[in-house]
């Protein structure tokens, strides 16, 4: 600090101390009084109509004590099952199209040139598969769920969860707007820890960033869907199988919010200790959302930009897979070699190496983690049966799920400890990146990272072992 | 009286806001100032924060923010 | 029909304007060698994404919550021949407190000097907007303001008297209702206008009525202009000085005063635990 700069803060301490301390309260004043002498002059208002009271009764209703969080979960549980029962039959055809009649007509153009077999075989069977398996996995779902989601955000409905949830995120010693950064965290992980900029405590930041992990992304909100529709929904009755599944989502994303809200309480009595500060929420109109817009929005910035990502990231993810499932060190490929070390571990969670191998595969992008599965299982399969061609038939959830269970060895219990493991595991790289440029603290990028698949481990090994004791499997 | 004690539906005027920090100037900011109209509008479900009306905009304050506010109905 | 959306209609219609937008290129991201910075501020909630959006011909998506936006956002579009760079400030109700979006928002239209500052208000709130606006006629004289959401009051009843307004202001106030896309053309030739100089504003300024508060400003402001030179308005920094605003205080220990933060190059957070 120079002389000089130190003269003039010296100065104006000297100032304010002569003229008392609420000059800012004077200045505001000074402000606000104009304003609303401006504003008298410029407004002039008529009857009021009853449009402001509509909103009032709607605010009342989704904030009230008895129907306020009930109807929270309401309205998630239809958007997911507006979601699963809307994409069923276009994943089947989308499924039918790549798998089947592209993919076929892709070998025989490979055959009639003469291909070598390794060539078609990691174009067609690795690089191409895997981009179709995302495409039709998850393009249908998305393209359902965006849209509701961004109709309920543009709306003004997110900060009304804000407000019922802040209550808990005060006891759990959380910043308020740390429920925003959740928000954003359900787009993306990346754009939610940036979003915890808003928050101006370094302490509370700390806890947005670690815990904004347990808002499940876009990323696996696809295999979430899929796996609570095609494990959870079927031991329903088929009238209610979507029902059944879109609940049993709608579970796991609240999973999510209670992890947020224990991890953070955890926090904040230990690491991270202090007490919450307090903010406040402006609760906006609710504004008549333009349908096309939201539409043209969604499917322009998230659908697209998700499979987008998820499309890239599935090329060279097929191209390792392949690579790895016919690549043999001495008897066995590397997959098998992985898988078969993984294995016991993996069962041991209620899992099995093969989704344990998908999560590595797919730590740049959670898209690719069912596709990758998929293919892995029924490459493993494969290997045993020597047979090809099977791949390409899977063009529905009914197929997904003989595939698992016949040739995986699926259970419901995988099923389940999946969307666990799905809700509770390391950011993909893109977040963890993120962290490390939010935070520069390898300490606490570590914590990030690490933290949510300690605990994923943990509660997959508790189900399990409770549905092994309990003889439930 | 404080805000807090303010009833659901009832509008009261701001008399002043105590507290000398970051906070007074947050809600000063927010047009939280002596001779202010401010309603209360409605309590979350679990009772706190509230939502009060101030300036024709709705904002949600926890209770301790609200106990630093003093208003006359 | 009201008495806006008669307005609105006229200057619709009216040749000049018309002739304007057929000039209007929406570049999106592609900025280089602009000729002016448009800085875009507001409250939150007011439909200034909206507008971004408008101008650039980019679709930002923004959710309907406060402090979403925490970075700036730039874009850019073309108006008869000349380059302007918009850059969307975060939304906030005031540039005098002490968090993050505030400090970002009212850096970029202190220290950043943008040729034309919008400021967007939603006018259905005007008072508690026009908080905002004030402030911001405080740091600089080349302003607008879009009175965003006159469709909205409407149906609320309520009129608003943009003449009165602008008068009262000293700045051009243009009726908007932004998403539907009504008041665009006019919002960019009023930017035209205070960008090229061709409107000269007689700004509002709060008066303090305190001989001792304008003699502390201006010895202050006067010592503020010989250690920092480029300051674009040393009285403003001076009051905030005698406020005891820690951000500039810190700014002057540092001697960063007036240096505009990239967006981006955001305090991390070893940094800040270390302040």
């Amino acid at each position: 600090m120079t002389n000089n700069s130190t003269a003039i803060l010296d100065a104006a301490a000297r100032f304010r101390r002569e003229m008392g301390d609420n000059l800012h309260d004077k200045l505001t004043e000074a402000i606000y009084a104009d304003a609303g002498q401006i504003a008298a002059r410029a407004v002039s208002s008529g009857e009021q109509s009853n449009g402001v009271n509509f909103g009032q009764f709607f605010d009342r209703l989704v904030t009230s004590r008895w129907f306020g969080f009930p109807l929270m979960i309401l309205l998630l549980t239809v958007v997911f099952w507006l979601t699963i029962a809307g994409a069923n039959i276009p994943s089947a055809m989308l499924g039918e199209l790549l798998q089947g009649t592209v993919y076929n007509l892709l070998h025989d153009f490979a055959s009639s040139l003469n291909a070598p077999w390794w060539l078609s075989g990691f174009l067609i069977d690795g690089v191409y598969l895997a981009t179709a398996w995302v495409v039709s996995v998850m393009l249908p779902p998305m393209a359902i769920f965006f849209p509701l989601f961004t109709l309920l955000e543009d709306l003004g409905y997110l900060p009304r969860v804000a407000f019922n949830l802040d209550r808990l995120f005060k006891r759990a010693g959380a910043h308020g707007k740390q429920a925003l950064t959740m928000m954003m965290g359900y787009g993306c992980n990346a754009a939610g820890v940036v979003s915890t900029r808003i928050i101006d405590s370094p302490r509370e930041r700390l806890i947005a960033i670690i815990t904004n992990n347990f808002a499940i992304c876009n990323g696996r909100w696809g295999t979430l869907i899929l796996i609570g529709a095609i494990f959870i929904g079927s031991t329903a009755p088929p009238a209610l199988a979507s029902l059944i599944a879109a609940t049993s989502v709608v579970a796991i994303a609240i999973l999510g919010v209670i992890f947020t809200l224990l991890v953070s309480a955890f926090l904040s009595k230990t690491w991270l200790k202090g007490e919450a500060s307090s903010f406040s929420l402006e609760l906006p109109p609710y504004r008549p959302p333009q349908i096309w817009q939201t539409l043209y929005k969604s499917i322009v910035d998230r659908t697209l930009i998700v499979l987008k990502r998820a499309v890239l990231m599935a090329a060279p993810a097929g191209a390792v897979i392949w690579l790895m499932s016919n690549v043999n060190i001495g008897e066995a490929s590397v997959a098998a070699h992985l898988v078969s070390f993984l294995n016991p571990f993996g069962l041991l969670l209620g899992l099995n190496g093969v989704i344990l191998v998908a999560y590595i595969v797919a730590i740049p992008a959670n898209e690719i983690v069912v596709p990758t599965i998929l293919m892995l299982t029924l490459n493993m399969a494969k290997s045993g049966l020597a047979q090809t061609g099977v791949m390409s038939g899977i063009d529905d959830d009914l197929q997904i799920r003989q595939v698992l269970t016949e040739m995986g060895g699926w259970t419901l219990l995988t099923g389940v400890n999946l969307m666990l493991f799905s809700l509770l595991h390391n950011p993909c790289s893109t977040t963890i990146w993120t962290i490390w440029q939010e935070t520069k603290s390898l300490k606490w990028t570590t914590v990030a990272t690490l933290l949510p698949v300690v605990l994923g481990i943990a509660v997959c090994f508790l189900t399990a072992s409770v549905a092994r004791l309990t003889g439930l499997i | 009286m404080t805000l807090d004690k303010l009833k659901m539906g009832r509008t009261a005027v701001v008399t002043g806001v105590r507290n000398q920090s970051t906070e007074r100037r947050r809600l000063y900011d927010l047009g939280i100032t002596p001779g202010t109209p401010i309603e209360n509008v409605m309590p979350s479900p679990l009772g706190d924060p509230i939502a009060y009306r101030v300036r024709s905009a709705v904002i949600a304050l926890r209770r301790e923010q609200a106990q630093l506010i003093d208003v006359e109905e | 029909m009201s008495a806006h959306a008669e307005t609105l209609n006229q200057c619709g219609s009216c040749a000049s304007s018309c002739h304007h937008t057929a000039q209007l290129t929406k570049l999106g991201l592609k900025i280089r060698n602009w000729d002016y910075t448009v800085a875009l501020a507001g409250n939150p909630n007011t439909g200034k994404s909206t507008i971004f959006n408008q101008l650039t011909g980019l679709h930002q998506h923004v959710g309907n919550w406060a402090g979403k936006t925490v970075t700036r956002a730039e874009g850019a579009f073309t108006l008869n021949g000349k380059k302007y760079k918009l850059v969307d400030l975060p939304g906030t109700y005031s540039l005098l407190s002490t968090s993050v979006d505030e400090e970002i928002a009212r850096d970029f239209v202190l220290f950043g000097q943008p040729d034309v500052t919008v400021i967007v208000a939603d006018a259905t709130r005007l008072e508690r907007n026009l908080n905002l606006v004030l402030q911001v006629l405080e740091i600089t004289d080349r302003a607008v303001v879009a009175l965003n959401l006159i469709d909205e009051a409407e149906r609320n009843n309520l009129t608003v008297d943009e003449r009165a307004l602008a008068r009262d202001l000293g700045v051009p106030v243009v009726p908007m209702a932004a998403r539907r896309g009504a008041g665009v053309k006019e919002l960019l030739n009023a930017i035209e206008m205070v960008a090229s100089g061709q409107f000269s504003a007689r700004p509002h300024r709060i008066k303090y009525a305190d001989e001792r508060l304008e003699t502390a400003v201006e010895t202050l402001a006067e010592q503020l202009r010989v250690e920092f030179d480029n300051l674009p308005n040393a009285r403003w920094v001076a009051l905030r000085l005698l406020e005891g605003d820690e951000n500039i205080i810190n700014a002057i220990e540092t001697r960063t005063l007036g240096k505009v933060k990239e967006a981006g190059a955001f305090p991390s957070l070893v940094e800040s635990e270390a302040r």
